[in-house]
Protein backbone atom coordinates (compact mmCIF):
# COMPACT_ATOMS: atom_id res chain seq x y z
CA UNK A 1 0.00 0.00 0.00
CA UNK A 2 2.71 2.31 1.53
CA UNK A 3 4.45 1.37 -1.71
CA UNK A 4 1.98 2.50 -4.45
CA UNK A 5 1.43 5.81 -2.83
CA UNK A 6 5.02 6.04 -2.68
CA UNK A 7 5.22 5.49 -6.47
CA UNK A 8 1.92 7.46 -7.31
CA UNK A 9 4.25 10.36 -5.88
CA UNK A 10 7.41 9.59 -7.95
CA UNK A 11 5.43 9.68 -11.27
CA UNK A 12 3.57 13.07 -9.86
CA UNK A 13 7.11 14.71 -8.97
CA UNK A 14 8.68 13.73 -12.36
CA UNK A 15 5.90 14.17 -14.32
CA UNK A 16 5.80 18.00 -12.93
CA UNK A 17 9.26 18.04 -13.32
CA UNK A 18 9.47 16.89 -16.38
CA UNK A 19 7.42 19.28 -17.32
CA UNK A 20 9.37 22.10 -15.72
CA UNK A 21 12.70 20.87 -17.88
CA UNK A 22 10.64 20.78 -21.23
CA UNK A 23 9.65 24.66 -20.40
CA UNK A 24 13.11 25.64 -19.59
CA UNK A 25 14.37 24.29 -22.36
CA UNK A 26 11.80 26.22 -24.25
CA UNK A 27 12.25 29.74 -22.74
CA UNK A 28 16.07 29.99 -22.64
CA UNK A 29 15.90 28.14 -26.37
CA UNK A 30 13.50 30.55 -28.17
CA UNK A 31 14.56 33.70 -25.28
CA UNK A 32 18.23 34.50 -26.80
CA UNK A 33 18.81 36.52 -28.73
CA UNK A 34 19.85 35.42 -32.38
CA UNK A 35 23.15 36.23 -33.99
CA UNK A 36 22.36 36.92 -37.61
CA UNK A 37 25.67 35.89 -38.89
CA UNK A 38 26.01 32.76 -37.17
CA UNK A 39 22.34 31.82 -36.84
CA UNK A 40 21.34 31.83 -40.64
CA UNK A 41 22.75 29.19 -42.11
CA UNK A 42 21.71 27.39 -39.07
CA UNK A 43 18.17 27.85 -39.64
CA UNK A 44 18.79 27.32 -43.33
CA UNK A 45 20.23 24.12 -42.96
CA UNK A 46 17.11 22.84 -40.72
CA UNK A 47 14.92 24.34 -42.93
CA UNK A 48 16.04 22.23 -45.39
CA UNK A 49 15.86 18.84 -43.55
CA UNK A 50 12.65 19.95 -41.62
CA UNK A 51 10.40 21.73 -44.51
CA UNK A 52 12.01 20.59 -48.01
CA UNK A 53 12.54 17.10 -47.56
CA UNK A 54 8.42 16.70 -45.98
CA UNK A 55 7.37 18.77 -49.49
CA UNK A 56 7.24 15.45 -51.05
CA UNK A 57 5.00 13.19 -48.80
CA UNK A 58 2.90 16.38 -48.00
CA UNK A 59 2.12 17.54 -51.47
CA UNK A 60 0.91 13.43 -52.46
CA UNK A 61 -1.27 13.40 -49.47
CA UNK A 62 -2.93 16.20 -49.96
CA UNK A 63 -3.51 15.93 -53.61
CA UNK A 64 -4.95 11.98 -52.74
CA UNK A 65 -6.54 13.45 -49.93
CA UNK A 66 -8.64 16.06 -52.15
CA UNK A 67 -9.16 13.52 -54.81
CA UNK A 68 -10.90 10.97 -52.21
CA UNK A 69 -12.83 14.08 -50.46
CA UNK A 70 -14.23 15.31 -53.75
CA UNK A 71 -15.20 11.67 -55.15
CA UNK A 72 -17.18 11.14 -51.35
CA UNK A 73 -18.83 14.35 -51.38
CA UNK A 74 -19.78 13.99 -55.34
CA UNK A 75 -21.43 11.03 -54.73
CA UNK A 76 -23.44 12.28 -51.52
CA UNK A 77 -24.14 15.63 -52.85
CA UNK A 78 -25.51 14.46 -56.10
CA UNK A 79 -28.32 12.44 -54.33
CA UNK A 80 -29.53 15.88 -53.42
CA UNK A 81 -28.72 17.20 -56.78
CA UNK A 82 -26.30 19.57 -54.69
CA UNK A 83 -23.04 18.70 -56.65
CA UNK A 84 -22.80 22.43 -57.19
CA UNK A 85 -21.64 22.47 -53.57
CA UNK A 86 -18.59 20.36 -53.90
CA UNK A 87 -16.05 23.14 -54.03
CA UNK A 88 -17.01 24.30 -50.60
CA UNK A 89 -17.26 21.02 -49.28
CA UNK A 90 -13.53 20.20 -50.42
CA UNK A 91 -12.27 23.66 -49.69
CA UNK A 92 -13.96 23.84 -46.21
CA UNK A 93 -13.05 20.56 -44.83
CA UNK A 94 -9.37 20.69 -45.90
CA UNK A 95 -9.12 24.33 -44.62
CA UNK A 96 -10.18 23.54 -41.60
CA UNK A 97 -9.58 20.80 -40.26
CA UNK A 98 -7.99 17.92 -42.69
CA UNK A 99 -5.31 20.66 -43.96
CA UNK A 100 -3.69 21.21 -40.42
CA UNK A 101 -4.50 17.95 -38.68
CA UNK A 102 -3.24 15.31 -41.38
CA UNK A 103 -0.41 18.38 -42.22
CA UNK A 104 0.47 17.34 -38.10
CA UNK A 105 0.17 14.36 -38.18
CA UNK A 106 2.87 13.55 -41.08
CA UNK A 107 4.90 16.36 -39.88
CA UNK A 108 4.96 14.54 -36.63
CA UNK A 109 5.89 11.23 -38.05
CA UNK A 110 8.70 12.85 -40.95
CA UNK A 111 10.60 15.22 -38.98
CA UNK A 112 9.70 15.05 -35.33
CA UNK A 113 10.58 11.34 -35.03
CA UNK A 114 14.17 12.45 -36.71
CA UNK A 115 14.23 15.42 -34.80
CA UNK A 116 13.93 13.14 -31.88
CA UNK A 117 16.51 10.52 -33.19
CA UNK A 118 19.23 13.15 -34.17
CA UNK A 119 19.30 15.28 -30.48
CA UNK A 120 18.76 11.90 -29.41
CA UNK A 121 21.98 10.15 -30.99
CA UNK A 122 23.71 13.39 -30.61
CA UNK A 123 22.97 13.24 -26.56
CA UNK A 124 23.85 9.71 -26.71
CA UNK A 125 27.36 10.39 -28.28
CA UNK A 126 28.16 13.39 -26.19
CA UNK A 127 28.41 15.74 -28.93
CA UNK A 128 26.22 17.91 -26.81
CA UNK A 129 28.46 18.07 -23.92
CA UNK A 130 31.36 18.54 -26.32
CA UNK A 131 29.23 21.46 -27.34
CA UNK A 132 29.60 22.48 -24.15
CA UNK A 133 33.30 21.43 -23.02
CA UNK A 134 33.94 23.78 -26.28
CA UNK A 135 32.02 26.98 -24.36
CA UNK A 136 29.34 26.51 -27.56
CA UNK A 137 25.53 26.42 -26.03
CA UNK A 138 24.05 23.65 -27.57
CA UNK A 139 20.43 24.95 -26.85
CA UNK A 140 21.78 28.12 -28.66
CA UNK A 141 23.61 25.82 -31.43
CA UNK A 142 21.17 22.81 -31.77
CA UNK A 143 17.94 23.20 -30.48
CA UNK A 144 16.92 27.34 -31.57
CA UNK A 145 17.27 26.83 -34.93
CA UNK A 146 16.08 23.46 -35.44
CA UNK A 147 12.81 24.78 -33.46
CA UNK A 148 12.47 27.73 -35.33
CA UNK A 149 12.31 25.66 -38.25
CA UNK A 150 9.66 23.46 -37.26
CA UNK A 151 7.69 26.55 -36.44
CA UNK A 152 8.34 28.51 -39.62
CA UNK A 153 7.83 25.63 -42.13
CA UNK A 154 4.64 23.95 -40.60
CA UNK A 155 2.63 26.50 -41.45
CA UNK A 156 3.84 26.67 -45.53
CA UNK A 157 3.56 22.73 -45.48
CA UNK A 158 -0.14 23.24 -44.59
CA UNK A 159 -0.80 25.91 -46.84
CA UNK A 160 1.06 23.97 -49.37
CA UNK A 161 -0.88 20.60 -48.54
CA UNK A 162 -4.96 22.82 -48.52
CA UNK A 163 -3.63 24.09 -52.08
CA UNK A 164 -2.80 21.01 -53.57
CA UNK A 165 -5.57 19.63 -51.81
CA UNK A 166 -8.21 21.52 -53.19
CA UNK A 167 -6.66 21.08 -56.81
CA UNK A 168 -6.31 17.76 -56.22
CA UNK A 169 -10.94 17.98 -55.77
CA UNK A 170 -10.57 20.16 -58.86
CA UNK A 171 -9.31 17.44 -60.82
CA UNK A 172 -11.47 14.80 -60.10
CA UNK A 173 -14.72 16.52 -59.21
CA UNK A 174 -14.53 18.92 -62.48
CA UNK A 175 -12.09 17.00 -65.11
CA UNK A 176 -13.57 13.34 -63.85
CA UNK A 177 -17.27 13.79 -62.50
CA UNK A 178 -18.03 16.70 -64.93
CA UNK A 179 -18.75 19.27 -62.34
CA UNK A 180 -18.92 22.94 -63.85
CA UNK A 181 -15.64 24.29 -63.49
CA UNK A 182 -17.09 28.32 -62.82
CA UNK A 183 -19.18 26.58 -60.33
CA UNK A 184 -16.84 24.97 -58.52
CA UNK A 185 -14.52 28.08 -57.97
CA UNK A 186 -17.51 30.60 -57.48
CA UNK A 187 -19.57 29.04 -54.77
CA UNK A 188 -15.79 28.36 -52.83
CA UNK A 189 -14.97 31.76 -53.38
CA UNK A 190 -18.81 32.73 -52.10
CA UNK A 191 -18.65 30.32 -48.77
CA UNK A 192 -15.04 30.39 -48.08
CA UNK A 193 -13.76 33.12 -45.79
CA UNK A 194 -10.49 34.84 -45.16
CA UNK A 195 -10.65 35.31 -41.71
CA UNK A 196 -12.94 32.77 -40.33
CA UNK A 197 -12.02 29.86 -42.57
CA UNK A 198 -8.20 30.15 -44.02
CA UNK A 199 -6.60 32.69 -41.25
CA UNK A 200 -8.33 30.11 -38.72
CA UNK A 201 -6.25 27.58 -40.36
CA UNK A 202 -3.16 28.67 -40.24
CA UNK A 203 -3.61 29.46 -36.53
CA UNK A 204 -4.08 25.60 -35.73
CA UNK A 205 -1.10 25.39 -38.01
CA UNK A 206 0.87 27.53 -36.15
CA UNK A 207 -0.13 25.76 -32.50
CA UNK A 208 0.16 22.17 -34.03
CA UNK A 209 4.08 23.40 -35.25
CA UNK A 210 4.63 24.73 -31.82
CA UNK A 211 3.61 21.74 -29.98
CA UNK A 212 5.06 19.21 -31.94
CA UNK A 213 8.68 20.75 -32.19
CA UNK A 214 8.80 21.38 -29.00
CA UNK A 215 7.88 18.07 -27.94
CA UNK A 216 10.67 16.41 -30.71
CA UNK A 217 13.23 18.57 -29.20
CA UNK A 218 12.30 18.05 -25.56
CA UNK A 219 12.24 14.22 -25.78
CA UNK A 220 15.60 14.26 -28.18
CA UNK A 221 17.27 16.15 -25.16
CA UNK A 222 15.76 14.42 -22.13
CA UNK A 223 16.26 10.93 -23.60
CA UNK A 224 17.80 8.41 -22.15
CA UNK A 225 21.31 8.26 -23.73
CA UNK A 226 21.08 4.36 -24.80
CA UNK A 227 19.85 2.80 -28.08
CA UNK A 228 16.91 1.91 -26.43
CA UNK A 229 16.26 5.33 -24.46
CA UNK A 230 16.17 6.83 -28.13
CA UNK A 231 13.84 4.47 -29.94
CA UNK A 232 11.47 4.66 -26.63
CA UNK A 233 11.95 8.76 -27.11
CA UNK A 234 11.46 8.89 -30.82
CA UNK A 235 8.34 6.40 -30.26
CA UNK A 236 7.21 8.76 -27.72
CA UNK A 237 7.27 11.89 -30.16
CA UNK A 238 5.19 10.60 -32.57
CA UNK A 239 2.52 8.92 -30.36
CA UNK A 240 2.05 12.19 -28.14
CA UNK A 241 2.29 14.38 -30.45
CA UNK A 242 -0.09 12.69 -32.47
CA UNK A 243 -2.20 12.65 -29.54
CA UNK A 244 -2.50 16.13 -28.96
CA UNK A 245 -2.54 16.95 -31.94
CA UNK A 246 -5.82 15.76 -31.97
CA UNK A 247 -6.63 17.04 -28.78
CA UNK A 248 -5.62 20.26 -29.13
CA UNK A 249 -7.80 20.12 -32.49
CA UNK A 250 -10.70 19.77 -31.04
CA UNK A 251 -10.51 22.06 -28.54
CA UNK A 252 -9.50 24.82 -31.14
CA UNK A 253 -12.44 23.52 -33.17
CA UNK A 254 -15.06 24.29 -30.64
CA UNK A 255 -13.39 27.91 -29.50
CA UNK A 256 -13.39 28.66 -33.50
CA UNK A 257 -16.10 27.65 -35.39
CA UNK A 258 -18.76 27.89 -32.66
CA UNK A 259 -20.64 30.33 -32.47
CA UNK B 1 28.86 27.00 -45.16
CA UNK B 2 25.45 25.94 -46.43
CA UNK B 3 25.67 25.14 -50.01
CA UNK B 4 23.96 27.24 -52.85
CA UNK B 5 21.61 23.89 -53.56
CA UNK B 6 20.30 23.98 -50.12
CA UNK B 7 19.64 27.72 -50.41
CA UNK B 8 18.00 27.30 -53.81
CA UNK B 9 15.73 24.73 -52.21
CA UNK B 10 14.89 26.57 -49.01
CA UNK B 11 14.15 29.53 -51.56
CA UNK B 12 11.63 27.51 -53.12
CA UNK B 13 10.29 26.21 -50.61
CA UNK B 14 9.50 29.21 -49.17
CA UNK B 15 8.37 30.81 -52.42
CA UNK B 16 6.22 27.83 -53.10
CA UNK B 17 4.13 28.31 -49.10
CA UNK B 18 3.70 31.90 -49.93
CA UNK B 19 1.95 30.96 -52.97
CA UNK B 20 -0.22 28.13 -51.76
CA UNK B 21 -1.00 30.68 -48.99
CA UNK B 22 -1.55 33.17 -52.13
CA UNK B 23 -3.84 31.12 -53.55
CA UNK B 24 -5.75 30.00 -50.93
CA UNK B 25 -6.12 33.85 -50.42
CA UNK B 26 -7.04 35.32 -53.74
CA UNK B 27 -8.63 31.77 -55.43
CA UNK B 28 -10.34 30.34 -52.62
CA UNK B 29 -11.44 32.98 -50.26
CA UNK B 30 -11.35 36.17 -52.67
CA UNK B 31 -10.46 38.24 -50.36
CA UNK B 32 -9.46 41.55 -50.80
CA UNK B 33 -11.42 41.92 -53.88
CA UNK B 34 -14.83 42.45 -52.19
CA UNK B 35 -15.77 43.48 -49.04
CA UNK B 36 -12.14 45.27 -48.23
CA UNK B 37 -13.63 48.68 -49.35
CA UNK B 38 -15.28 51.66 -47.75
CA UNK B 39 -18.82 51.17 -46.66
CA UNK B 40 -21.78 52.74 -45.35
CA UNK B 41 -24.88 51.77 -43.16
CA UNK B 42 -28.59 52.05 -44.10
CA UNK B 43 -31.34 50.25 -41.69
CA UNK B 44 -34.96 48.55 -42.63
CA UNK B 45 -37.14 47.39 -40.36
CA UNK B 46 -38.66 44.35 -41.41
CA UNK B 47 -42.44 42.49 -39.92
CA UNK B 48 -40.33 39.09 -39.80
CA UNK B 49 -36.53 38.25 -41.27
CA UNK B 50 -37.07 34.36 -41.33
CA UNK B 51 -33.44 33.10 -41.35
CA UNK B 52 -31.82 36.01 -42.59
CA UNK B 53 -28.16 35.72 -41.21
CA UNK B 54 -25.58 38.82 -40.11
CA UNK B 55 -22.73 38.49 -43.24
CA UNK B 56 -26.10 37.55 -45.63
CA UNK B 57 -25.47 39.31 -49.09
CA UNK B 58 -27.15 42.34 -50.28
CA UNK B 59 -28.18 42.18 -53.77
CA UNK B 60 -29.06 44.36 -56.49
CA UNK B 61 -30.42 42.46 -59.68
CA UNK B 62 -28.40 40.06 -58.60
CA UNK B 63 -25.16 41.50 -57.69
CA UNK B 64 -23.49 41.60 -54.49
CA UNK B 65 -23.31 45.45 -53.22
CA UNK B 66 -23.17 44.70 -49.39
CA UNK B 67 -23.66 42.43 -46.78
CA UNK B 68 -25.98 42.37 -43.43
CA UNK B 69 -24.15 43.74 -40.74
CA UNK B 70 -25.88 43.69 -37.48
CA UNK B 71 -29.64 42.45 -36.69
CA UNK B 72 -31.32 43.17 -33.82
CA UNK B 73 -34.82 43.73 -32.50
CA UNK B 74 -36.31 47.24 -31.40
CA UNK B 75 -37.27 47.38 -28.18
CA UNK B 76 -40.51 49.60 -28.66
CA UNK B 77 -42.66 47.60 -30.93
CA UNK B 78 -40.44 44.35 -31.23
CA UNK B 79 -39.79 44.50 -35.01
CA UNK B 80 -36.17 43.23 -36.03
CA UNK B 81 -34.03 46.03 -37.16
CA UNK B 82 -31.54 44.79 -40.09
CA UNK B 83 -28.17 47.07 -40.18
CA UNK B 84 -27.03 47.03 -43.86
CA UNK B 85 -23.64 47.38 -44.64
CA UNK B 86 -23.28 48.56 -48.25
CA UNK B 87 -20.11 49.30 -50.36
CA UNK B 88 -19.06 53.10 -51.10
CA UNK B 89 -19.04 53.08 -54.72
CA UNK B 90 -22.85 52.42 -54.63
CA UNK B 91 -23.95 55.24 -52.73
CA UNK B 92 -27.01 56.50 -55.49
CA UNK B 93 -29.99 55.03 -53.93
CA UNK B 94 -33.23 56.72 -54.21
CA UNK B 95 -35.37 57.12 -51.07
CA UNK B 96 -37.58 55.18 -53.13
CA UNK B 97 -35.71 52.20 -52.88
CA UNK B 98 -37.76 48.85 -51.52
CA UNK B 99 -35.84 46.14 -49.74
CA UNK B 100 -37.03 42.65 -49.57
CA UNK B 101 -35.90 39.13 -47.94
CA UNK B 102 -35.71 36.94 -51.00
CA UNK B 103 -34.24 32.96 -50.93
CA UNK B 104 -31.99 31.74 -53.35
CA UNK B 105 -33.34 28.51 -54.66
CA UNK B 106 -35.61 26.61 -53.13
CA UNK B 107 -32.95 25.60 -50.27
CA UNK B 108 -30.69 28.25 -50.62
CA UNK B 109 -29.76 30.84 -48.21
CA UNK B 110 -31.55 33.83 -47.87
CA UNK B 111 -30.54 37.46 -49.02
CA UNK B 112 -31.60 40.71 -49.07
CA UNK B 113 -32.78 42.06 -52.42
CA UNK B 114 -32.42 45.72 -53.24
CA UNK B 115 -35.26 47.29 -55.93
CA UNK B 116 -33.73 50.73 -56.60
CA UNK B 117 -36.62 53.28 -57.22
CA UNK B 118 -36.09 56.54 -59.06
CA UNK B 119 -35.11 59.68 -58.18
CA UNK B 120 -36.95 62.50 -58.52
CA UNK B 121 -36.28 66.27 -57.42
CA UNK B 122 -39.65 67.61 -58.49
CA UNK B 123 -41.51 65.00 -56.11
CA UNK B 124 -39.00 65.82 -53.70
CA UNK B 125 -37.62 62.10 -53.40
CA UNK B 126 -33.81 62.39 -52.88
CA UNK B 127 -30.69 59.74 -52.37
CA UNK B 128 -30.81 57.96 -49.07
CA UNK B 129 -28.16 59.15 -46.27
CA UNK B 130 -25.85 57.22 -44.63
CA UNK B 131 -28.02 56.43 -41.42
CA UNK B 132 -30.93 56.69 -42.97
CA UNK B 133 -34.27 53.88 -42.87
CA UNK B 134 -35.72 52.19 -46.00
CA UNK B 135 -39.33 52.97 -45.52
CA UNK B 136 -40.49 50.51 -48.18
CA UNK B 137 -39.68 46.66 -46.78
CA UNK B 138 -41.33 43.16 -47.44
CA UNK B 139 -41.09 40.58 -44.79
CA UNK B 140 -39.88 37.42 -45.38
CA UNK B 141 -41.97 34.81 -46.59
CA UNK B 142 -42.37 32.02 -43.87
CA UNK B 143 -44.08 28.68 -45.31
CA UNK B 144 -45.86 27.65 -42.19
CA UNK B 145 -47.72 31.35 -42.32
CA UNK B 146 -47.94 30.79 -46.32
CA UNK B 147 -49.54 27.32 -45.30
CA UNK B 148 -51.75 29.02 -42.41
CA UNK B 149 -53.46 31.32 -44.86
CA UNK B 150 -53.74 29.07 -47.71
CA UNK B 151 -55.80 26.94 -45.65
CA UNK B 152 -57.71 29.53 -44.35
CA UNK B 153 -58.52 31.35 -47.26
CA UNK B 154 -59.92 27.40 -48.01
CA UNK B 155 -62.13 27.36 -44.68
CA UNK B 156 -63.99 30.84 -45.52
CA UNK B 157 -64.82 30.03 -49.53
CA UNK B 158 -66.51 26.87 -48.02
Amino acid sequence: MLERIQSLGHNTISTISGLGRAMMMLLSAILQVPNPKKGWPLLMNQLFSVGVLSLLIIIVSGGFIGMVIALQGYTILVGYGAEASLGPMVALSIIRELGPVVTALLFAGRAGSALTAEIGLMKATEQLSSLEMMAVDPLRRVIAPRFWAGFISMPLLTAIFSAVGILGGHLVGVDWLGVDSGTYWSVMQAEVDWSDDVLNGVIKSVVFAFVITWIAIYKGYDCVPTSEGISRATTATVVQSSLIVLGLDFILTALMFTN
Amino acid sequence: MVSKKIELMVGLFVAIGIAAILMLALKVANAGIAGNGKTYQLYAKFDNIGGLKVRSPIKVGGVVVGRVEHIKLDQEDYMPIVTLDIYSNYDNFSEATSVSILTAGLLGEQYLGLDPGFLDEELGIGVLQPGDFIEDTKPALVLEELIGQFLFSQDSED
